[in-house]
């Protein structure tokens, strides 16, 4: 068993875990955190993505003492919390404007997906939108409207100066 | 998919590394974890102890002399992606890497893990046997040099000594004036290639083509050099290539899966080498034309 | 045709679900988590048949943190055989072999463990002493009679032969010019959603109640939980609260449940089993049709279609499962949307050594489709004649509807040739024509995909008496619960779980159209199955016209009360009144608020009329509309209402390389009266989202040893991004009589006609090469290696 210091949505969370724990079940099990979902376990189906130092990897493919040190963002990371539980981040948000999801399980993935993209090009073209997110994989949508999200949510995010993705929150 | 048990350990350097490798028969290589880690979860691979060298320093850097440009082991596939020394230095691989699995697996994934794992349509290891990269071994305190074209023997299977640590992948620096093609083909892209292709053409000004480096690789058990050096001193007109290819290729056993047949896979390939030889030509056709 | 105008109905409206997912807040069975909850790890049996001698667990008893290991003897002892759909009492069916492995991955026995890892170390420790047998994996030779079956008990491999003959077959085969016949084949495959199934029990003995969630979209699942352990109706508490991680028609997990549910009861602790993705893919019994169509299709010189001879024959796995029902459930539409006036249907289903299937997406009305649409292309192959004009020549007239078909179901509405106008224009079908020929000049081949087909909706039991006379039944409800609270605020309750069809937003909307308030105010819960009325779960295609009926007849109730209550407030009679926005207007100029007459329903009984009942509440439980009868003369109305598609693509690909480029896709779609834009168009990409992986990468492979080949995503190839293209919708709408909205069901669409098309555009591209692709999905080395054989 080893202890384990990670920072997840910039706060250190402290347990004590085997190493055969992957960071996806770390996140879920010791974090407590249920927005990472698990797909397929072999690094596939992008469910379990999120982001480290801003770029999105696959949980299930790093193990939770590999990612001491790093800096961790899921989708709990995203939007309000807290005293501003209820507000959507401008990504979220735009989700739900062209209703890019349907049941709801790859959403996490692919809205932190859209979030790696969206931080370092602003203006995406919809095949750098397609290649973003051609690693998570979604059985409900046929992609369409996540395409139209991510779209819209970086013409809205240009709309505002400079506002990094996931500061950009609606009231 | 849980894991078998495993103890884990963050050697700070190479030699700690290969103590560490030396004292259990059953330990492993940890570097970026996006081909190991499904392996684990699978229970296919059952180490007793993982070796995580993501945090040796020397291992994290490119290198550069007159010749060569050398990458360190755990430099990810995503910083090789981006790097102004491999697209300027190493365009094949410039070209490859960009075929490599998926963004979120180029963000963890090594170059050195890639060479070491040797799946048999890994682009980077293609890149390597074509070009004949030098892969570097750490072991008993030395290093041990080995040249990519003969380093690949199996599927997953190199001559690589079995208590040794990859250290670097060291390539040739291209000349001014070099094509490169990099062609693969696979049912969804970034899929395990059905086949692929890899070659450069080397010129210079005054010699005229200096060399011409032609691989294929997810054909067969490992990624392969076609001998096409009958182009050498030709026009390199379509005829001529697509001869030379076909020559180089006749004697190539190809596999049969459930994507597709030994005949797709070696007429692919056939044709993948033909492109990519054309497009290294085009490449370079200002130059070959004077 | 007039279009209505509805203030919420129809209307851009975002769905109410979508916010809790986008924030990583739904509540998926693997983020339930119980006070002492166990977990289970299934043993896998790597035999495609054997006999089992023994189970050695003593090893794996002793493993840290172990607490059990059940196996196939022991809860065979304890529990009743799962439920069969066929007169098949012989075909038995428990969650863990019984002596007997049926197919490579069947589970042999669970271990209980503190946690999932330790499920799984002491799963290495099981000894099972077991004798392989022959197998068998072709459904043709499991249909000789020297076949091993399967089930012994059984006596053959056949779950299903029934032949069906309606309208004069033989006399319309005898006038009509021509005749041809083909085969196809519909590889098995299967929707495969990215949550695994999964489900949790906890059983209280002071209760007596045992709790079940699950990732479940299955109708009659208490019921079935309850009689495979033996227990009564009211002991088995279903939450309908959990988020349902994708389904498209497989996540039934009853072998599962009745596993878990049989381990609670025994430990006394909450248990846990969620599949991983290996033993869902091998084992998790949910694959899709396995279907060889042997087609014999009669037709005149003119191209008029005359009469087709089907034999399906299906590969149903090592148990009976759903499977057999679905060739069943595409005789509501076997003719497609053609005017063929007879059909003989064949219906086989048998057994084999291979896994389980499960119902999928459309009950096997997208193989039926498959089948149809390529006995139009060739028959226009035949003819020499083009392939949307032989189409357009066979489709019933928008004059002729209801339109009865020979299986005895009627279409209740459509427009079939309005909607395939619409794609044209709106695809430029001459530019596309062109386009196509442009990519063949350049040497690519190149294809023009056309499928035009239904999606019968509303769902309806109908099928099973019909392929199973001992089972007498012909209900198929739904159901809603309405109230009013004291404060004003309405609540409604939807009696199942959901797996991203958004029947949150549904039964809002048409609760907020009826009752003429805001629905974002309507707050949606789902009680459990105790608490809950009949239903029958989202299958069928059928909630927005059984869900949606039922919620708009419970609001209609609730109107009317309101409209009785105000009545008597004002003494006037009710035609003096008009409801407006939740307020009773008076013609003399009264108003009567909503405010005031929550006041008076909760609180001034004395008000009331007399005789009615205090609060504001009410329920509705529908029965699917024309679902009255049972079979007579092997006819009966399936399904009552039938959207259309219609599907045109354009696709090329490398002669050398066969790896198929879809340019542009545009679908037509006439599902009646739309609820919600965004949802429905959500389904339908999705649908051909599946439908192109159905086409062309997904398939569950065996080899000859029986193994599965495809046992991870990492051979079982799912369209990404890249795989599928920008797609348009084309609006129609032709409303159906039956619903009161005019909707009809929308859950399938996209899918029942886009592996027709994409299959049809392939078949294109290469009939000038004479070339025919007869199996799904199509690879393209398949491509490449036929073009090579015909060109070298």
């Amino acid at each position: 068993m080893n202890d384990v210091t990670l920072t997840i949505n910039s706060k250190p969370v402290s347990g004590v875990t085997e190493p055969r724990v992957t960071l996806l079940d770390f996140l879920r099990d010791v974090a407590g955190l249920k927005g990472t979902h698990a797909g397929c376990e072999h690094g596939v189906c992008g469910a379990c993505t999120v982001l480290i130092d801003g770029t999105a990897v696959r949980s299930c493919l790093i193990l939770a003492v590999q990612a001491e040190g790093e800096d961790i963002t899921t989708i709990e990371g995203i939007g309000g919390s807290g005293a501003r539980a209820g507000e959507l981040g401008v990504i979220q948000d735009a989700f739900c404007e062209t209703h890019g999801l349907q049941c709801g399980y790859c959403t996490p993935g692919m809205i932190l997906a859209a979030e790696a993209l969206l931080s370092v090009n602003t203006d995406p073209s919809e095949h750098e939108v397609r290649e973003a997110i051609s690693g998570n994989i979604c059985r409900c949508t046929g992609y369409v409207q996540i395409v139209d999200a991510i779209l819209l949510a970086a013409k809205r995010l240009g709309q505002r100066n400079d506002a990094a993705p996931s500061d950009a929150t609606l009231a | 998919m849980k894991p078998v048990r495993f103890d884990y350990k963050r050697p700070a350097t190479i030699d700690e590394a290969c103590g560490l490798l030396a004292s259990d028969d059953n330990a492993r290589i940890l570097a970026g974890g996006q081909s190991l880690i499904p392996m684990l979860s699978m229970r296919l691979s059952r180490p007793s102890l993982l070796i995580d060298i993501a945090h040796i320093p020397e291992l994290t850097t490119f290198a550069e002399n007159e010749t060569h440009i050398e990458i360190g082991a755990m430099v990810r596939q995503a910083v090789a992606q981006k790097s102004k020394l491999v697209k300027t230095h190493i365009p094949l691989l410039a070209k490859a890497l960009g075929y490599v699995g998926h963004p979120p697996t180029r963000a963890r994934g090594t170059v050195g893990g890639s060479v070491a794992h040797a799946d048999p349509s890994a682009e980077i290891a293609l890149v390597a046997a074509t070009l004949g990269a030098e892969i570097t071994y750490r072991v008993d305190g030395a290093d041990e040099i080995f040249d990519a074209s003969d380093f690949f023997i199996g599927p997953m299977l190199t001559i690589a000594p079995p208590t040794g640590c990859l250290t670097r992948v060291s390539f040739a620096k291209a000349p001014a004036v070099c094509g490169t093609g990099f062609h693969e083909v696979a049912p969804r892209k970034s899929d395990y290639a059905l086949a692929s292709a890899a070659a450069q053409i080397n010129f210079a000004a005054g010699s005229g083509v200096t060399s011409i480096h032609l691989g294929i690789g997810s054909v067969g058990d490992f990624p392969e050099r076609l001998d096409v050096d009958q182009l050498c001193g030709t026009p390199l007109d379509d005829a001529a290539i697509a001869d030379a290819v076909h020559a180089a290729i006749q004697m190539v056993e190809t596999v049969e899966d459930l994507h597709a047949t030994a005949a797709y896979r070696k007429r692919v390939a056939t044709e993948l080498a033909i492109r990519a030889l054309r497009e290294a030509r085009d490449e370079i056709s200002k130059d070959l034309n004077q | 045709m007039t279009e209505q105008k509805y203030k919420f109905l129809s209307t851009p409206r975002r769905p109410v679900e979508d916010r809790r997912f986008v924030a990583g807040r739904g509540k998926f069975i693997a983020d339930l988590d119980r006070p002492n909850m166990l977990h289970v790890a299934p043993l896998a049996s790597h035999h495609a048949a054997a006999m089992i001698n023994g189970i050695d667990a003593s090893a794996a008893l002793t493993m840290p943190g172990v607490v059990d290991v059940i196996t196939g003897a022991e809860l065979a002892a304890a529990v009743r055989p799962l439920m069969n759909g066929l007169n098949t009492p012989n075909v038995r069916r428990f969650p863990l072999a019984v002596d007997r492995v049926r197919y490579a991955g069947e589970w042999v026995c669970a271990v209980v463990a503190e946690s999932r890892a330790l499920a799984e170390d002491a799963l290495e420790k099981i000894i099972v002493d077991a004798t392989p047998q022959p197998f068998i994996l072709d459904a043709e030779a499991a249909l000789l009679d020297t076949s091993m079956p399967v089930h012994p008990e059984h006596g053959s491999n056949l779950l299903l032969d029934r032949k069906f003959v309606w309208g004069p077959v033989d006399d319309d085969f005898d006038a009509a010019a021509h005749s041809l016949s083909f085969s196809v084949t519909w590889g098995r495959n299967s929707t495969v959603p990215i949550e695994t199934f999964g489900v949790l029990a906890e059983w209280n003995g002071w209760d007596q109640m045992l709790d079940i969630w699950a990732s479940i979209q299955m109708p009659k699942y208490a019921d079935q939980i309850a009689r495979s352990l033996d227990l009564p109706g009211n002991a088995i508490r279903v939450h309908y609260d959990v988020d349902v991680g994708g389904s498209y028609g497989v996540k039934r997990g009853i072998k599962h449940s009745v596993l878990v549910g049989y381990i609670a009861r025994k430990l006394g602790c909450p248990v846990r089993l969620i599949e991983d993705r290996l033993e869902n893919m091998r084992a998790g019994d949910a694959h899709g049709p396995e279907r060889k169509f042997d087609i014999t299709i009669a037709f005149d010189q003119d191209g008029t279609v005359r009469s087709m001879k089907m034999r399906a024959l299906d590969n149903a796995g090592a148990y009976a499962g759903r499977a057999p029902f679905q060739l069943g459930k595409p005789i509501s539409a076997i003719v497609g949307p053609y005017q063929i006036n007879s059909v003989a249907y064949h219906a086989l289903s048998v057994t084999t050594n291979k896994t389980v299937q499960e119902a999928v997406r459309g009950f096997g009305q997208a193989p039926t489709n498959y089948a149809i649409e390529t006995a139009m292309d060739r028959v226009a192959e035949y003819l020499g004649m083009d392939r949307l004009a032989l189409r357009q020549k066979n489709l019933i007239r928008k004059d002729q509807f209801p339109y009865l078909i020979p299986s005895g179901s009627y279409y209740d509405s459509g427009d079939y040739h309005a909607v395939i106008d619409k794609v044209l224009a709106a695809a430029d079908y001459p530019a596309l024509l062109t386009e196509r020929d442009r990519l063949r000049e350049a040497g690519m081949m190149a294809g023009i995909g056309i499928a035009a087909c239904l999606e019968p909706s509303g769902g309806n039991s109908s099928f099973e008496p019909l392929l199973n006379q001992s089972n007498q039944t012909s209900t198929w409800m739904e159901s809603c619960q309405v109230n009013i609270d004291a404060l004003g605020t309405v609540t409604a309750r939807i009696h199942t779980t959901s797996s991203g069809q958004g029947h949150e937003t549904l039964v809002s909307t048409v609760l907020g159209e009826v009752m003429q308030i805001d629905p974002e105010l309507i707050r949606i819960t789902r009680p459990n199955s105790l608490e809950s009325l009949p239903g029958n779960s989202p299958v069928g295609s059928r909630m927005a016209i059984m869900l949606g009926g039922a919620a708009a007849r419970a609001g209609e109730k609730l109107k009317a009360k309101i409209m009785a209550i105000a009545a008597h407030r004002f003494g006037v009679a009710i035609d003096q009144l008009c409801y407006e926005g939740g307020d009773v207007l008076a013609n003399d100029g009264r108003r009567f608020t909503w405010d005031e007459m929550v006041e008076l329903a909760h609180r001034q009984y004395h008000n009331l009329p007399d005789g009615m009942d205090p609060g504001l509440a009410s329920f509705d439980i529908m029965q699917v509309p024309t679902g009255d009868a049972l079979p007579v003369d092997d006819k009966v109305q399936m399904y009552p209402c039938y959207s259309f598609e219609f599907h045109l693509l354009l696709v090329s690909f490398d002669p050398i390389i066969g790896r198929p480029d879809i340019h542009s896709y545009f679908i037509g779609h006439d599902c009646g009266t739309v609820i919600n834009p965004a949802i429905v168009s959500g389904m339908t990409y999705g649908g051909i989202a599946h439908g192109i992986g159905a086409a062309l990468f997904e398939e569950f492979a065996y080899d000859t040893n029986g193994q599965l080949l495809t046992q991870s995503f990492l051979d079982y190839l799912m369209p990404s991004s890249h795989e599928v293209p920008a797609i348009q919708i084309v609006k129609h709408c032709t409303p159906s009589p039956h619903t009161v909205f005019g909707q009809k069901g929308s859950g399938e669409s996209g899918y029942l006609g886009a592996p027709a098309a994409v299959s049809g555009a392939i078949n294109d591209a290469v009939s000038g090469l004479g070339i025919h692709f007869e199996k799904l999905p199509i690879r393209m080395s398949a491509i490449s290696d036929a073009i090579a054989a015909k060109t070298s």
